[in-house]
């Protein structure tokens, strides 16, 4: 260890956002979790610390259980969808085709696009209504003779989260390719060569060679797209509202603050940040353990 | 302009800024509301389209005389019936910043508000613009909170209203008249059923089945035994409600599987375009009729739901003045222009909806709003929960988020559960 | 993101192998065909947007969704702009400085977690980065109280503050990834030796070398800055917020202006679309030159 005198301004240059971040992300979250031992389940100040009253309601809640429900479908169609397409396009495109750039930068635009903006048009796309009074995809699907395709999208009861997650997953399938490409690229021509010499048929190296030396890609890419689907607000929003059938925790919680009842939303936050937490820490844990080894 | 103004009200607000820097705190609201000051009015509501913007735009320009000092500033926040709004409204209430003053539904919807101390008593000044006379005893009545009035309301809307396609139900053989009980209501439903429409009845998101809902337990429970469910002497587990919820569950049959992706003018198009029989609605619809250019007895027929003949089911919008807020002087001749004779009428006439004073000359109104103020004169009135009228907002988003529910498992014990629980 | 970025100039695709050559031609074409069926799949809502936003109110509806416009008109775009364009110039003057500022303290702090670290400096890494997992639900409840007791004035100032607090995790690690690939140890220590202390060697080292990390970090910030809706929607309204809640607001509405709605989705992705055309290349190039490690 190196003397104070030479890691001390490095460690003053990050003191401000150390000290913001300690603020904004630790202390806040430390007053929601306080806020969501309270009774304020109205616009006026807390009176009590009801203990995890707010948390064993939650759990009671039939509609708390349906928005975590409808959060697992989403999140496991936006996670395999996005996987899908992106490690198909980069797949695609990976051995060089002509227009390489073309194609890679129309895949990845509609990242630029907020969900505000898509859902504008999605809302369109995945009307619910069927047969002649068809619209969106459903007319499409209709005009091409793929009518038995044509199916309720959001508005169906059980299922319907899993339309929710198809703009999800044209947004950010290119995102999961550039990241694959990238996976791809990054592998050493040597070692493709080694496989070829070895007499490895084209699908042997992809499954024997190239595809374990992926998986890292597929768990960045896993726990990316993973956290954004468990964070879903803006897009259900534009989509369909804050409505019973598409409620996720994000809405859910919204829904109660506009109702004022801060407890119970601060304790869906809380759920929230405890279910990300069991999905993003262990990664953040093995991320940092593997670069003290470097 | 609505965009001139907002960027006015910027600039405006940067001079006043400087003002403010040079005298000090020389600013302070008199309190005695005669019309003493100067300075923004920020009017907080979401109304931003249609008949509504328009109606805003006849109450400002009754502002604009009435109360020259004063400049008026758009907050309006849009976004389907409020909801937006409200939650823009409690971010800054809760970070005390409110507006000079806001939109609400008179009665329960106020509640939250009044019981954590953010709106200030208006009873005083009712008596001073002499309000206390002029607006109907029982909706005084409805918005008097311990004896103390917290609102001034700018209208009265009809929530138990059935808009229907006279062609449709003539070509299934049915009469143009309202069927006289919901058990009436159902066979007619089956008879059109039967002719080919699959979904005669429109029905709309979550919120537009809260108003099916409560029209079905208007008409099954009473009056009486209806308005007993807002203050708790009507019990929500009784085997009436369970009888009413069952009507309801089976009115929902007939309806259109789309529901939950539509709003509720998409239900009115679908009744207007023949693809339905009835939806039920605020009377606001008569403006959008009007707006589609149709012609009412011609191209649509409305009457009260089935079973609440006679029944006025009310909602209001109204006006409060908030704890805190920046310019109250501003806000109390805003707040007496919104109880005027003229500023009601230039609002309403535009809005399409019903005074909330008494003294109002039927013939400066439409057809429709004629008949609704001949029935807000003669009718028993009911509370709205979806509009705010019956109770608190948290008693409201819980009933929507149960029928919502409902909408897809049709578990009416689930429901009853639900209502009951929602009513805490 | 947890994507460690750097930029350098693409590896050449691997030359063609020793196939046959009809087989390379099958699976040429059907590369080819995919890649266009997938290229259709993407521009499909841009395809609805468009052809909408040229309608005439009476013809922009959900069952003529997929026809061209009979009378092509630009009152949709009109409209929208009107309603928009106000809240369009909030939103470069909130993305902006919040992307500027949080890439300057993220390369500062990305320096210093790379090339100067301190005792701990990895723990605190890794704190910052759940920062940038975290739901902000679950900061949202007691941070509109602390922006408010702050003084901080609604709309831009706010929603800057926020935005520059919560881009440093993302930003930080873009840059630390950036520095640790592409600045070579040795040249921090010898500047060192030479007795250049932390600041002169970032000034005179570190950034001289930024430009490319700087690139990539602006697009990010600026691109996520002017997509965000949830901070928008909880600190800011119609009128002192951006564009994505302006653009919530013409499209939620009851009476919605489907024409205008689509216009409006097109104005308000435009500036993110215009940086990822033009500054796409740099962009994609990083994150796809990245080197991906767990």
């Amino acid at each position: 260890m190196r003397k104070i005198k030479s890691w001390g301004p490095g460690l003053l240059l990050v003191a401000p956002s150390i000290v913001i971040i300690g603020i904004f992300v630790y202390v806040l979250i430390a007053a929601t979790a306080n806020e969501s031992l309270t009774d304020r389940h109205s616009a006026a100040p807390a009176e009590n610390y009801v203990g995890l009253e707010n948390y064993v309601n939650l759990l009671d809640d039939d509609r708390f259980i349906h928005s975590l429900r409808n959060l697992a479908i989403m999140t496991v169609v936006f996670v395999a969808g996005t996987l899908f397409f992106g490690v198909l396009w980069a797949f695609l495109l990976e051995k060089g085709v002509k227009g390489e750039g073309f194609f890679r930068s129309t895949f990845l635009f509609p990242m630029a696009v907020s969900f505000v903006a898509s859902g504008v048009v999605w809302r369109w796309l995945l009307n619910s209504a069927q047969g002649e009074n068809a619209g969106g995809l459903n007319a499409l699907f209709g005009m091409v003779g793929l009518d038995f395709l044509q199916n309720p999208w959001w508005s169906h009861p059980d299922w319907g989260m899993a339309a929710m997650a198809i703009p999800a997953i044209w947004q950010l399938s290119g995102y999961v390719m550039a990241l694959f490409l990238a996976g791809f690229r990054g592998i050493p021509h040597e070692l493709r060569e080694a496989g070829r010499v070895d007499g490895a048929s084209e699908a042997q190296l992809y499954r024997h060679v190239i595809f374990p030396q992926l998986s890292p890609v597929a768990l960045t890419a896993l726990i990316i797209i993973g956290h954004m689907s468990m964070k879903m607000f803006d897009l259900i929003m534009a989509v369909s509202g804050a409505q019973f059938l598409t409620e996720v925790p994000a809405v859910y919680m919204w829904q109660s603050l506009l109702t004022n009842d801060y407890a119970k939303a601060a304790a869906i936050a809380i759920v929230l940040l405890v279910v990300v937490a069991v999905l993003v820490v262990p990664y953040l844990v093995q991320n940092a353990r593997a670069e003290r080894q470097r | 302009m609505r965009r001139t103004s907002a960027f006015a009200g910027l600039a405006i607000a940067g001079l006043l800024l400087a003002a403010c820097g040079d005298d000090g705190d020389g600013t302070e609201g008199t309190g005695a509301g005669t019309g003493e000051g100067s300075g923004e009015v920020e009017v907080f509501t979401w109304w931003t389209e249609g008949g509504e913007k328009a109606g805003l735009d006849g109450l400002v320009a009754t502002f604009e005389e009435e109360c020259a000092d004063f400049e008026f500033v758009n907050g309006a926040v849009a976004g389907g019936a409020g909801a937006n709004a409200k939650q823009v409204l409690a971010s800054r209430l809760q970070t005390n910043d409110p507006p000079d003053t806001f939109q609400a539904h008179a009665g329960g919807e106020l509640l939250d508000y009044i019981n954590a101390g953010q709106l200030e008593g208006l009873s005083e000044r009712y008596e001073q613009w002499g309000l206390t006379d002029s607006i109907s005893a029982e909706l005084l009545e409805a918005i008097t909170v311990d004896g103390e009035i917290y609102s001034v309301p700018a209208n009265v809307h009809r929530a138990n209203v059935v808009w229907a396609n006279p062609t449709v139900l003539e070509e299934a053989g049915l009469s143009t008249e309202a069927p006289a009980s919901v058990d009436d209501w159902l066979a007619d439903l089956e008879t059109l059923r039967e002719s080919g429409i699959q979904a005669p009845l429109a029905v709309a998101v979550d919120w537009t089945q809260t108003m099916l809902l409560e029209a079905v337990l208007l008409a099954e429970l009473g009056t009486d035994a209806f308005n007993g469910l807002w203050d708790g002497s009507t019990d929500w587990g009784s085997a009436e409600v369970t009888a009413a919820l069952e009507k309801y569950g089976q009115l929902l049959e007939y309806a259109n599987d789309d529901r939950a992706s539509l709003d509720w003018p998409d239900a009115v198009n679908k009744v207007t375009a023949g693809e339905a029989a009835y939806h039920l609605m605020g009377d606001w619809t008569a403006g959008k009729m009007d707006a589609d250019g149709l012609t009412p007895d011609e191209d649509y027929v409305w009457w009260p739901a089935p079973g609440t003949d006679g029944v006025f089911q009310w909602l209001a919008d109204s006006f409060v003045l908030p704890v805190g807020a920046p310019n109250p002087a501003g806000t109390e001749c805003w707040l007496e222009v919104v109880g005027s004779y003229d500023g009601q009428k230039e609002f309403n006439t535009k809005k399409g909806s019903i005074p909330a004073r008494t003294d109002t000359d039927p013939a400066d109104y439409g057809p429709y709003l004629q008949s609704a103020l001949e029935d807000w004169g003669s009718s028993e009135l009911a509370f709205s929960l979806a509009h705010g009228s019956a109770a608190p907002i948290g008693w409201i988003d819980a009933t929507n988020s149960a029928v919502g529910q409902f909408s897809s498992s049709g578990d009416v014990a689930q429901l009853q559960q639900q209502l009951e629980a929602a009513a805490g | 993101m947890s994507v460690d970025v750097q930029v350098r100039p693409e590896v050449p695709a691997a030359p063609p192998s020793s196939y046959n050559r009809g087989r390379r031609v099958t699976a040429r074409t059907v590369r080819y065909g995919l890649l266009f069926l997938f290229l259709l799949f993407v521009f499909i809502p841009v395809y609805v947007l468009l052809v909408t936003s040229f309608k005439p109110g009476a013809e922009a509806g959900v069952s003529g969704a997929w026809a061209l416009p009979q009378n092509w008109t630009l009152d949709a775009w009109r409209s929208a702009w009107q309603t928009l364009s106000p809240s369009l110039w909030r939103s470069f003057a909130i993305a902006i400085p919040a992307a500027v500022v949080s890439a300057i303290l993220g390369s500062m702090n990305g320096f210093v977690f790379s090339r100067w670290r301190f005792p701990g400096s990895e723990i605190i890494f890794t704190l910052f980065l759940f920062g940038m997992f975290i739901p902000y639900q679950a900061v949202m409840i007691p941070l509109r109280q602390l922006t408010g007791d702050l003084g901080l004035p609604g709309g831009v100032p706010t929603l800057i503050v926020v935005h520059i607090v919560y881009g440093i995790p993302i930003c930080t690690l873009i840059f630390r990834g950036y520095y640790s690939t592409t600045i070579p140890a040795e040249l921090v220590e010898a500047s060192r030796v030479d007795g250049g202390g932390l600041l002169r060697t970032y000034a005179s080292v570190v950034l001289p070398l930024s430009a490319p990390g700087f690139v990539v970090t602006l697009i990010w910030q600026f691109t996520s800055v002017w997509n965000d809706f949830l901070f928008a929607i909880f600190l800011s309204n119609t009128r002192n917020g951006p564009v994505t809640i302006a653009l919530n607001a013409l499209a939620g509405g009851q009476l919605t202006d489907y024409a205008a709605s689509m216009a409006g989705a097109l104005i308000a992705s435009f500036p993110t679309l215009v940086v990822y055309i033009v500054l796409g290349r740099w962009f994609i190039g990083g994150l796809m030159a990245g080197s991906l490690k767990t």
